[in-house]
């Protein structure tokens, strides 16, 4: 049976109770101990920062060029906290309680109130590092609003949040590397985590530019790694982003939990061809101007799709606003998952209006109108002009939201100030990763995963600038403290040799692997493969899943991988720069991870968040949970190929919150 | 930060750059009104000018400003040679599509060049004019109430007559050219100095931006009207 | 559309290097320049050669990696954009494409086009940041006011996303305009002021000693940056530097 190690005592004490009782490793002893963390995005970054700043000595690695462009920088809309400066009645138990129903009570109660507690330190702690958030006149910090919550608590800069947040991380680190206290290795990847004696005591770390792979020894690991969203090939996530450091820690013991649990966010830039590389995201913010339509009239959809009808030449009366009809309470800012399924819905329906009759409108018409009014106000004109409000309103949307005007109007050569958007669902995050612990040690003692690598926070869906928050949230405030508990036994251990039959063993599995890949002479790229893999997890996997398509995507999978060792090209050498081989190692994992989470997405006969199973489904086509049976965490212990690993369950028990079946209506 | 350290520093070459640059203005625009003196007719205008000049050479507080006026030309050359050199190592391999064109205005990129072109133009000036007036024990005199001055007004008279000096053409030719170089280095140079100085406004720097421009064309203009008058009223 | 490629191949920092040309058809306005690059490698690799390699991460304009000088201009003839987000719809039919690494000392060649841009990470080490430590026990976030005319603009300069086409641009390969954008956020903010004078400082020593060229104000940087960050934080560089330079620290 998993042990959460969740602290007993009530929910709004847990964290300060254990924090007072936990162990500590005094000043002195931090020195003489390692710490190894694996990428540099908002968790990595503030991981190793923090972990430094104590005395901890630490290894920092990231694949990129710099510790700064980790995927976390792409981040747009926000960050959560509970601060309720909006005085719109926001607390910490307001933001619990909104992750866990946003989550569809499939994540566990203490460490998300531990996550709302912490939330407001953040903000704090990157202004105090120079974030500029953005501000109201008056000098304060502006707020605005989400999917899924009532309230204004997202803190945000532009749509730039994540890279402000990021470069604060950064700057922080950057401190820290300046000092000695930090090593960082940049174009350094993770090949495999060295386990001895049943604990983590280090990587193989490959230098991505020599080719030479590298022995770390640590104390303790940290995979700071992010999320594995780019299984689908197409996703909004980094072309660099992989699974390769997680899949290699639950290779090694750790287990992955839910790794069905994807997140497709509701508003991306629509696939417009096959060479598509990666999808583009249009911020969630865009929802609190931006109305969601299509075509009440199929005739009419499909005149927008032959190009013969335009969307502004559709009256008011012939549109539907679906999310407005079926959610009246919360509208166009539904959790992501509804909104996500109700555009399938509707483009399953033949209401989609692009040219694969894949997307829907985004429109900002009503709300350029909307501000063009109040700015007539304000500046007194009397009776304005519907072009002089419609002005007016332009220039105060593109205050807001300009830089991703700017992004979508590159993208499509269109223009969203005059004509919507049309935008569709795509893979942005995942919620499953590593299980972790309260203490976000995954099952390997001394490997700890931390911010979208671990799964502890979300559930089954997560909401809105909640990553920004939790990725933060576990670098500089959980983390640091909570593993003291665990390093406070390797006071007196020494350093850890690099020597050792354990690392000699790992390092000799991972060149066999290398030396496989570029010695293959197969004849298909490996771009080639990846995209295959995504066709069938998009199909199969993505935002509605089925016992049959589930099974054949097991089968696909399995015989893919096989053909993918069979025939793979992978030109150059092991030796010296090679960006195809990374690509190689990278592709092998997700082959495997994604049977995993077809398998997982069987297994989990219930619909819940993103987890949209078609045979549990209310009348209404929303999401049926299964209570009774599913209230659990699936946690698979590997066991050799991905379709035979262990199901472990971890029971979720919630005794502050009443499950109920959620409804936005 | 050490004194050292601030001379050594990529921007305190920066900020020497503009001030020389800025005092030479200063000095241009001296140089200019003495000048403009040569357009005075008959004796009236040489006598002028003689004792103008005469003033300029034996002054004590212009002789401290002409020393200045060396010193800096003589900063600005050299800073702007280690300048120069230090960019060209900053960028050893050139490439070979470069579209300057594109981002940056011509007088802008080609300051070194418009500086080297003034360069030579204030050497050869100086030896027709500035070293007859010092060293040439032959220097013509006038002879002013009874004083005799050199007279440098006939000398410059001579060297922009076509009948004198039967390179006349060239050398007026020679003169506009060096200001065209001049208008150009200035187009650029003198707003340049302000930004190198930090000195940047988002009222004020347009403004400075077109006084510059001004100056830029008014005062080479101004400077090679002279020998094109000369040449043209002799001619 | 159909289109010859010149493309920079150089195996590593030692090496001379040289041009390839590729022809490429098929090519279509939607596709970004990174996807053409992707079509043209996946060629290379099924004709047996070695693909062209090149940094880029997020594509979407944020993150900083991509960095191709593209006939003659850093991240090609759009303004505002990155590689990534360059379309070949800016392009036509015929054309011949000439694309360079960021040329630079201080940007060693990695290979191809990829070049070695810590030079960057390097300068912030040397005092790009705020020393504060991340214990959370900080002050209230809003308990000093920031006008929101400074926020914005620290904003701006902060928006900068360290690709290097500053540097790529300037014909001296002068890195001032990212330097300043870093000086310049927490210059205009409170939180920055205890360290202003030794961050410049240090910054600009850090600038100096990685061999960057020097600032003459051509302003192709400003142009070609791909976040707009203006010449407005080079010239509160100088100032803050010849401040901290005057009045010591």
């Amino acid at each position: 049976m998993l042990d959460s190690k969740i602290p007993g005592g009530p929910l709004a004490d847990k964290w300060t109770q254990y924090k007072n009782n936990i162990r500590l490793v005094n000043p002195a002893n931090k020195r003489l101990i390692d710490v190894i963390v694996v990428g540099t995005g908002l968790a990595g970054s503030s991981a190793a920062a923090s972990l430094a700043e104590m005395g901890y000595n630490v290894k920092a690695f990231c694949f990129q060029d710099s510790p700064r462009r980790a995927h976390s920088i792409a981040a747009q809309g926000g960050i959560n906290a509970a601060k309720n400066y909006q005085n719109d009645g926001d607390s910490v138990y307001r933001l619990f309680y909104d992750t866990i129903k946003g989550g569809d009570y499939r994540s566990r109660e203490a460490n998300v109130h531990r996550l709302a507690e912490v939330s407001t330190s953040i903000i704090d702690q990157c202004v105090a590092q120079g974030v500029p958030f953005a501000r109201e006149y008056g000098g304060l910090l502006d707020n605005r609003s989400f999917g899924g919550v009532q309230v204004s608590r997202t803190f945000y800069a532009k749509g730039q949040t994540g890279q402000q947040l990021l470069l604060g991380a950064y700057s922080a680190l950057s401190r820290q590397i300046s000092k000695g206290k930090v090593k960082m290795y940049n174009r350094h990847e993770m090949m495999d985590v060295v386990i001895v004696d049943g604990k983590a005591r280090g990587i193989i770390a490959r230098n991505l530019v020599t080719g030479d792979l590298e022995r770390h020894s640590a104390h303790a690991v940290v995979l700071a790694t992010g999320g594995y969203g780019n299984v689908f090939f197409l996703s909004t996530n980094a072309m660099g982003s992989n699974v390769s450091a997680a899949w290699k820690a639950h290779r090694k013991g750790a287990f992955m939990a839910n790794p069905c649990f994807t997140q497709i966010h509701p508003t991306c830039i629509p696939v417009s061809g096959h060479y598509q590389s990666k999808l583009t995201l249009m911020s969630e913010s865009l929802r609190n101007d931006g109305r969601i339509w299509v075509p009440a009239k199929a005739e009419d959809a499909e005149a927008v799709r032959k190009g013969t009808l335009k969307p502004t030449a559709i009256p008011e009366a012939d549109r539907d606003y679906y999310l407005e009809r079926r959610y009246p309470a919360f509208g166009n800012l539904v959790p992501r998952d509804v909104a996500s399924r109700a555009a399938k819905e509707r483009c399953d329906a033949g209401f989609g209006v692009n040219t694969t009759g894949e997307a829907v409108f985004l429109d900002f018409a009503s709300a350029i109108m909307r501000y063009g009014k109040t700015e007539a106000n304000v500046m007194g004109l009397e009776n304005p002009s519907d072009d002089k409000m419609r002005e007016l309103g332009k220039a105060v949307v593109k205050a807001k939201y300009g830089n991703l005007f700017d992004m979508y109007r590159q993208i499509t050569d269109d223009n969203p100030y005059e004509t919507p958007m049309k935008i569709y669902p795509a893979v942005h995050y995942t919620m499953g990763g590593l299980w972790v612990d309260y203490n976000l040690m995954t099952t390997v003692p001394g490997l700890y995963a931390a911010g979208e690598a671990n799964f502890s926070d979300h559930g089954a869906n997560r909401l809105g600038a909640s990553a920004l928050m939790q990725g933060l949230a576990d670098g500089y405030f959980v983390l640091p403290y909570t593993i003291g508990d665990y390093l406070a036994d390797d006071i007196r251990t020494g350093a850890i040799s690099n020597d050792t039959p354990e690392f000699v063993e790992a390092e000799k599995a991972v060149q066999a692997q290398l030396d496989k890949f570029v010695s293959n002479n197969g004849t298909t790229p490996v771009d080639d493969f990846h995209r295959r893999l995504g066709r069938i997890m998009w199909d199969n996997c993505g935002m509605a899943r089925n016992k049959e398509g589930l099974t054949q995507a097991i089968a696909d999978i399995a015989a893919l991988r096989e053909e993918f060792y069979a025939n793979v090209r992978v030109p150059g050498s092991a030796k010296g720069y090679n960006p195809e081989l990374d690509k190689a190692g990278r592709v092998a994992d997700f082959l495997e991870l994604g049977e995993l989470m077809c398998k997982d997405a069987l297994e989990r006969e219930e619909s819940c968040g993103g987890h949209f199973r078609e045979e549990h489904q209310t009348e209404e086509g929303e999401a049926l949970r299964r209570d009774d049976e599913f209230t659990f965490v699936s946690a698979w212990e590997c066991n050799g190929k991905p379709n035979d690993a262990n199901l472990h369950k971890e029971g979720l028990v919630y005794e502050n919150i009443e499950l109920k079946q959620r409804s936005y209506k | 930060m050490s004194s050292s350290g601030i001379l050594k520093s990529s921007l305190a070459k920066k900020y020497a750059m503009a001030l020389t640059g800025l005092f030479l203005c200063l000095f241009l625009v001296g140089h200019l009104l003495g000048n403009l003196q040569l357009f005075i007719p008959g004796v009236e205008g040489q006598t002028a000018f003689n004792e103008y000049a005469l003033f300029m050479t034996t002054f004590p507080l212009v002789k401290v400003l002409s020393y200045l006026t060396y010193a800096s030309v003589l900063f600005h050359v050299v800073d702007g040679v280690v300048l120069t050199l230090q960019n060209r190592k900053a960028r050893p391999a050139r490439y070979a599509v470069e579209k300057g064109s594109a981002n940056a205005g011509w007088s802008s990129r080609n300051m070194a060049v418009l500086g080297t072109i003034v360069l030579v133009f204030i050497v050869t000036h100086m030896q027709n004019f500035w070293w007859k007036m010092h060293f040439d024990k032959a220097m013509p005199t006038q002879t002013v109430n009874g004083v005799e001055l050199k007279d440098l007004h006939t000398v410059v008279m001579n060297f922009f007559d076509p009948a004198i000096n039967s390179m006349a053409a060239a050398a007026a030719g020679l003169y506009v050219l060096g200001m065209f170089a001049l208008g150009f280095h200035l187009w650029h140079g003198f707003s340049s100095a302000f930004q190198s100085m930090g000195v940047r406004h988002e009222t004020y720097t347009p403004w400075i931006e077109r006084a510059g421009q001004a100056f830029a064309v008014l005062v080479p203009a101004a400077f090679a009207s002279i020998p094109l008058y000369l040449f043209l009223t002799q001619a | 559309m159909n289109l010859t490629l010149k493309v920079w191949r150089q195996n590593g920092p030692q090496d001379k290097g040289h041009f390839d040309t590729h022809q490429l058809s098929d090519v279509t306005g939607d596709m970004s320049f990174l996807e053409m690059m992707d079509v043209l490698n996946d060629k290379i690799i099924r004709e047996g050669g070695e693909p062209i390699a090149f940094d880029h991460d997020c594509r979407e304009g944020i993150c900083g990696m991509c960095s191709m000088f593209i006939n003659g201009e850093a991240h090609g003839p759009g303004r505002g954009v990155t590689t990534c987000q360059l379309h070949m719809r800016s392009f036509k039919d015929g054309d011949t494409i000439t694309i360079e690494p960021w040329r630079a000392s201080a940007f060693p060649v990695v290979k191809d086009l990829t070049v070695d841009r810590s030079a960057f990470d390097r300068i912030i080490q040397a005092g790009g940041y705020v020393s504060v430590n991340t214990s959370g026990e900080t002050l209230d976030a809003n308990a000093i006011p920031v006008p929101k005319a400074d926020a914005d603009e620290a904003f701006n300069a902060a928006t900068c996303i360290g690709c290097g086409a500053c540097v790529a641009t300037c014909k001296n390969a002068s890195a001032m305009l990212f330097v300043s954008a870093k000086v310049s956020q927490f210059a205009l903010l409170p939180q920055g002021q205890p360290e202003r004078k030794r961050r410049v400082t240090r910054m600009v020593e850090q600038m100096d000693k990685e061999g960057f060229g020097n600032c003459t104000n051509t302003g192709a940087c400003a142009v070609e940056c791909p976040k707009g960050i203006d010449l407005t934080n080079i010239a509160r560089m100088n100032r803050d530097f010849l401040n901290a330079s005057v009045t010591g620290q």
